[in-house]
């Protein structure tokens, strides 16, 4: 039996290396990568409460999570290839034409 | 037991987390993500979550990282990216990123230690198989189902249209 405590850390541990990959990288894929890492650490949390509490309703939402996640990757991708053909390069930080 | 399965998928997965984040190349970013997907399905089905543990390995390890690995080789991008930088340096950035980490691990660790999570309810043996969640999913959540389908399709034709148009 492992105990929520550890999954919840676990979960928390993902999330905080997501982040720092979304702050951290210039690379938009990678970006992109590390938005699924922090939906994935969520999913984690979501399933070990729903287990501690004997409910369906997290495992529901986890699945909506894994929705959401493919729109997001689909719309996303298709605006960094559009990006990539206006201006070859997938570098966030030559992106700031919506900068002030 | 379940400690010994535990650990080492955990270990696994942060590892691989690490280094989708600390990778050169979008590509070992990638199939690292893959490896972290799968670990975590392990870790769903070690709670009892089949069927989200299946579709982590379908949707997630299946169908999204192929459509990364697509886009990244479409791109083609070879010589661009060749070694691993950081952003430009920022202090707000950085100040506000340590705060939100310290932030987070302060409010797991008081929730840990606050609440007593020592006291688990007990699970059926159907917990977590595809007919119950389909039970739950088409009876108490059958309207945020039809909702998903319209994202979803919404999805599909913004990445046409987004793909397809060219930019002036």
């Amino acid at each position: 039996m492992v105990p929520l405590a550890h999954y919840l850390l676990l979960s928390a541990t993902l999330f905080m290396i997501g982040v720092v990959g979304v702050l951290v990288r210039r690379n938009a894929i990678v970006v992109f990568m590390s938005i699924e890492i922090m939906l994935n650490a969520v999913n984690i949390s979501l399933i070990a409460f729903d287990k501690y509490m004997n409910q369906h309703d997290g495992q529901v939402f986890s699945f909506m999570v894994m929705c959401v996640a493919a729109a997001e990757v689909s719309v996303g991708l298709a605006i960094i290839i559009s990006m990539f053909r206006n201006k070859p390069t997938v570098n966030l930080d030559e992106f700031n034409i919506m900068k002030w | 037991m379940e400690l010994l399965i535990f650990y080492p998928l955990a270990g696994f997965s942060l590892m691989l987390a690490l280094g989708v984040v600390m990778n050169k190349s979008p590509i070992g970013s990638a199939l690292c993500l893959i490896g972290m997907m799968l670990g975590l399905a392990g870790i769903f089905a070690l709670q009892q979550a089949h069927f989200i543990a299946i579709l982590q390995v379908i949707i997630y390890a299946g169908a999204i990282m192929v459509l990364f690995m697509f886009v990244i080789m479409l791109l083609n991008l070879k010589g661009t990216d060749t070694k691993w930088r950081a952003r430009e340096r920022n202090t707000l950035l950085t100040v506000l990123t340590t705060f939100l980490a310290l932030g987070v691990l302060y409010k797991v660790i008081t929730v840990i230690f606050e609440f007593n999570l020592d006291s688990p309810a007990k699970v059926p043996d159907t917990f977590g198989t595809a007919a119950v969640i389909g039970e739950t999913l088409f009876t108490d959540f059958v309207l945020p189902f039809e909702v998903a389908s319209i994202l979803l399709l919404a999805a599909m034709v913004g990445a046409v249209v987004l793909a397809k148009t060219k930019l002036d």
